[in-house]
């Protein structure tokens, strides 16, 4: 009975602040969205990436694949069939429908390990119809939806081949067609041809695989963690730590609201202490009615966030789609354990707010309680702690930047910078306020700035968030500015050829050079291919680029030793991608071990380039020594130099001639935009992050600012009592705290801008492998702060309006001892 | 009813010890109206909040009826004060978000024992009838503390614990508050210990006690 009359009392404060209770209310909300919104992304993508990973094997299964080369001939299953293994053939290639790339997988059904899955996404019943001509195209409703074809309907490839009749099925991932092996092999056009050979249990007695296979094959072991989940993995640790960040921001506001809560109601506490409540039943019923509030705050908050990933679903998809080559369904699913992590979220950050509020009212003398100042003393004398505290998380960034290798410590050297940047705030705050008291001659301004010193314990919470929120938005918009400038140049000098074609096959490839060679506007026809190894246990692309001067003269190589084109031409030397360098630590003129069908192809390194946005890692090498490794390796593209006037009429006969659709040819300025397309896509969702977590710092502002501003008259009645007018006393309102505010925007400059050093150069090395040049947008910073300004100008206006049009009586009952 | 054995109590503060209570014995009958008078800074007070169980004394006992003040744990004296007895403040202490009807019907409800016979003559005999639905901030100072003296009786209490009540009135209703008082702990027959340092006011209660430099004289 006591408790539950405690908690109807506690929560009457709200009943009579709604301001207050609104500001709790937003700060808990916002958390929860913005935390909650990036989890639900994270989830939706790695729900993708496990159901790719468990698709008829995947990473998932041990398998057996070629040593050498992509394929594996069609007599080696039998063979291992025979010999006691229980093998089991796929074939894997992408084929292009309505100019969308799908990728096709051809299975054996009956041979299938029963723990790649594949009795379920076919079906028992649809068994039999899968096997028999004319057979079946399993594939993903939002597949078959993105295809606008439905169930029974058969589809052609772009080439002309004709897929058997379409069945949706939802387990699924998207963007893939499953059909029986044979189908695949004659789609594919690659008869008596495997990718790779799935290994179920083995049980009985079976012949060593050297004796079957020779060294033509190698046994890959089940991998908990996928090349797709690996190289997604810094996508997704960039959005939590964007989604931690915004969190926190949320519960600085929660913290502020909380904090003037337990300040305003300390009498209250007292009387109920006074009428016989203990200090443990009145901490439990604190408690209780905190979690009340979060639990509510925190349901919204997760509806808020279910928006907020629907609306930045499309981008998040595109950019992995676009990155990685990942396929993101683009309805969101989201599962009972994201509810209940939402809400955990929410209850504990609140509790985590209130923890010091709640221990000092467990603590604190029930006579001290009746001191209205109690609070703000209590805090005064944190600030020499949050000084000290700060001090330490500096000395931990500069340690952890020179000792951590990991991204995770990348990103804690920038938790620990801003936390300690942020606990410094109020320190440095009062010193300029201390330092302004001091040189000022007239009385009102020095009141002014003793007023201002006074306040910051109650506003210190909303500016930490202020400075937070504009530090994160200099770094996060300094980078990807730097990025916009570097990435154009980039692509200018990647982008060597005029127009990019892209045959069907080697028939067609030969068909087309030669074509291409009769036509005197072609300058130079750019041969390139592709094949994929693996470097110590990293995929790797090894790139065949032409010896041509245009690649000589424009490629963005980074550092090169002398002759590095002529080294590369004669094949003893290779370029290498900056990140895979830094993955491998490899520098100028060490050695690299290509792994190739004709046996392994040892390197020298003779220059590093920059290959911005490539999860793999990549080497560049002479185009006929990489045949000459590769002899089964098809031409798989051509660049063609052409004069820039000559560009349309030379696509368009290309087009009438070989019936090449947009997905095989297009010119230079076409693969500029889609590129730009993407990277714009992917930095859009963290623009997007940015803008609310700056939103949700200049709320915090708001807020404070109101729910103080009705605290304020003690303060300002005796000024109006000696002659200052309310129209006075609201400009020094107003002035005073946008002094504050322009402070920790100044503050927020240097900060933001060692973040944005920090994320060129210390996580964009560690998650992506590269390093972009450092620049400072003075007018970006300029911007930024006129928006700050703006925020704290919003902000105040209210509650000096409110001041400037007080009644008289309203500030004479301040002396009427009333209170 | 309560009994206060060679009660000390010292204030330490880094620069000095101040030493408020030396000593103090004091003891109040039950139904008995008791004033505690004294200079400004005689520890009157202090004696009070540590009666109520509000502040620890570095030594002595207090006795409640039969129960030992000094010594429990806070949610001990807690409950003691829930349940044996009323305290008013000088600063009224109304809860600011509760209606005047849900303050004085606070304590009794928390005790257990709310009563709504006795609720109403509360009501009447303090005059609050039309304000019940107000804000303590809409109301007077004197409308305050009568609201602050029913919320204290209103789980009839056998001991009236009262800090300076009068100490922001003027002086009619300074008479007015301790007039209804006085016949509110007559009708509820609990004992009343009063500190104050107006003598006119402490004359109008059984005894007086003068605490002077920390002790009783």
């Amino acid at each position: 009975m006591r408790a539950l009359w405690s908690l109807a009392v506690l929560l009457s404060h709200w009943r009579r602040h709604p301001a207050q209770l609104a500001t709790l209310l937003i700060g808990l909300i916002s958390a929860t969205a913005l935390w909650s919104g990036v989890q639900a992304l994270n989830q939706q993508a790695r729900n993708a990436y496990d159901q790719a990973a468990a698709l008829f094997g995947g990473a998932r299964t041990a398998m057996l694949v070629a040593q050498r080369g992509d394929v594996i001939p069609q007599r080696m299953f039998v063979d291992l069939r025979r010999a006691g293994w229980p093998v089991s053939p796929i074939l894997e290639g992408r084929i292009r429908i309505d100019g969308h790339s799908v990728r096709l997988i051809g299975i054996e059904p009956v041979t299938l390990p029963a723990k790649a899955g594949a009795i379920p996404a076919i079906g028992r019943a649809t068994l039999q119809s899968f096997l028999a001509p004319p057979g079946l195209a399993l594939l993903a409703p939002e597949t078959a939806s993105e295809l606008h074809a439905v169930d029974g309907a058969a589809l052609r490839s772009d080439d002309g081949t004709s897929l058997p009749p379409l069945k949706s099925r939802p387990q699924l991932a998207p963007g893939v067609i499953v059909v029986d092996i044979g189908q695949a092999q004659r789609i594919l056009r690659q008869p008596n041809e495997i990718s790779r050979l799935l290994v179920g249990d083995v049980k009985g007695k079976h012949l060593p695989l050297a004796t079957v296979a020779g060294d033509a094959l190698r046994l890959v072991a089940p991998n908990a963690e996928t090349d797709l989940e690996r190289l997604t993995d810094s996508f997704h640790l960039n959005l939590t730590a964007f989604g931690l960040l915004s969190f926190l921001v949320g519960l600085f506001i929660v913290n502020s609201a909380i904090g003037l809560a337990f300040e305003q109601r300390l009498p209250t506490i007292r009387t109920l202490r006074a009428c016989g409540i203990s200090a443990r039943l009145l901490s439990g019923t604190l408690l209780a009615e905190l979690v009340l509030l979060a639990l509510v705050s925190g349901l919204i908050g997760l509806i808020c966030g279910y928006l907020i990933a629907s609306a930045l679903l499309p981008n998040v998809a595109i950019s992995l789609r676009g990155l990685y080559g990942a396929d993101i369904p683009g309805q969101l699913t989201l599962r009972p354990e994201w509810w209940a992590a939402g809400l955990a979220m929410s209850v504990l950050g609140a509790a985590a707010a209130a923890a010091l509020g709640l221990l000092r009212v467990a603590r604190l003398p029930v006579l001290a309680a009746a001191q209205p100042s109690a609070w703000r003393q209590a805090q005064q004398r944190r600030l020499t702690l949050q000084g000290a505290a700060a001090v330490v998380l500096f000395c931990v960034a500069a340690g952890l930047l020179r000792f951590g290798e990991s991204l995770i410590s990348g990103f804690a050297v920038l938790a620990a910078l801003m936390l300690g940047a942020a606990l410094a705030l109020p320190v440095l705050l009062g010193f300029v306020l201390a330092l302004g008291e001091r040189t000022s001659r007239r009385p009102v301004v020095e009141w002014v700035w003793a007023d201002a010193r006074q306040q910051l314990s109650g506003l210190s919470l909303a500016l930490m968030a202020l400075l937070l929120a504009l530090s994160v938005n200099i770094g996060v918009g300094t980078m990807v500015e730097t990025f916009s400038k570097t990435f154009t140049t980039w692509l200018d000098g990647r982008l060597t050829a005029d127009i990019y074609v892209r045959p069907i096959d080697a028939g067609q490839a030969h068909t087309i050079e030669s074509w291409l060679r009769k036509r005197p506007d072609v300058k130079a026809i750019l041969p390139g291919a592709r094949a994929d190894v693996r470097i110590a246990g990293q995929p790797v692309e090894v790139l065949g680029l032409a010896d041509d001067d245009a690649y000589r003269a424009r490629w963005p190589l980074l550092q090169s030793s002398a002759n590095a084109w002529n080294e590369v031409r004669k094949g003893s030397g290779v370029l290498i991608s900056e990140q895979l360098a830094r993955r491998l630590k490899l520098g100028l003129g060490d050695r690299v071990i290509i792994p190739a069908p004709a046996g392994d192809w040892p390197a020298v390194i003779v220059g590093f380039y920059a290959d911005y946005g490539n999860p793999k890692g990549q080497l560049g090498v002479d185009i006929n020594v990489l045949k000459a490794r590769f002899p089964k390796m098809t031409q798989s593209r051509f660049g063609l130099r052409v004069a820039p006037e000559q560009v349309a009429p030379l696509i368009e006969a290309m087009r009438s001639a070989f019936y090449l659709d947009s997905s095989r040819l297009s010119d230079q300025s076409t693969l500029k935009a889609e590129s730009t397309r993407i990277f714009n896509r992917t930095f859009a969702v963290t623009a997007a992050l940015n803008t609310f977590t700056l939103g949700v710092a200049g709320i915090a502002l708001l807020t404070s600012l109101l729910t103080l501003s009705a605290s304020r008259l003690p303060q300002l009645a005796p000024l109006w009592a000696i002659g200052l007018t309310r129209r006075r006393l609201a400009v020094l309102e107003l002035f005073k705290t946008l002094s504050i505010a322009l402070i920790t925007a100044l503050l927020a400059i240097p900060l933001g801008l060692v973040v944005a050093w920090c994320l060129i150069a210390v996580v964009n090395v560690r998650s992506f492998g590269w390093r972009l040049p450092f620049h400072v947008f003075p007018q970006s910073l300029i911007e930024l702060l006129g928006v700050a300004m703006l925020a704290a100008l919003l902000a105040m206006l209210a509650p000096a309006i409110r001041l400037w049009r007080m009644q008289p009586a309203r500030l004479l009952r301040i002396f009427a001892d009333e209170r | 009813m309560l009994k206060v054995q060679n009660l000390t109590k010292t204030y330490r503060s880094t620069q000095e010890h101040v030493a408020v209570l030396r000593g103090v014995n004091l003891t109040v009958a039950a139904g008995e109206r008791v004033a505690l008078i004294g200079e400004s800074g005689s520890g009157k007070s202090t004696l009070l909040h540590l009666i109520a169980g509000l502040d620890h004394a570095d030594a002595g006992d207090i006795w409640l009826q039969d129960a030992r003040m000094t010594g429990l744990p806070d949610a001990g004296r807690a409950a003691l004060r829930c349940n044996l007895l009323g305290i008013v403040f000088q600063q009224f202490n109304l809860i600011p978000s509760l209606t005047i009807a849900d303050n004085l019907a606070f304590q009794a409800r928390i005790a257990g024992r709310h009563d709504p016979h006795w609720h109403d003559e509360l009501v009447d005999r303090l005059q609050l009838g039309n304000l019940l639905t107000r804000y303590p901030e809409q109301l007077s100072g004197g409308q305050q503390q009568k609201v602050a003296v029913g919320r204290a009786l209103a789980a009839r209490p056998p001991l009236l614990l009262a800090d300076e009540p009068t100490g922001n009135l003027d002086e009619n209703t300074a008479d007015q508050v301790l007039g209804l008082t006085r016949d509110l702990v007559a009708r509820t027959g609990c004992a009343f210990l009063m500190v104050t340092h107006s003598l006119r006011l402490a004359a109008t209660l059984d005894r007086e006690v003068r605490l002077s430099a920390g002790s009783i004289s």
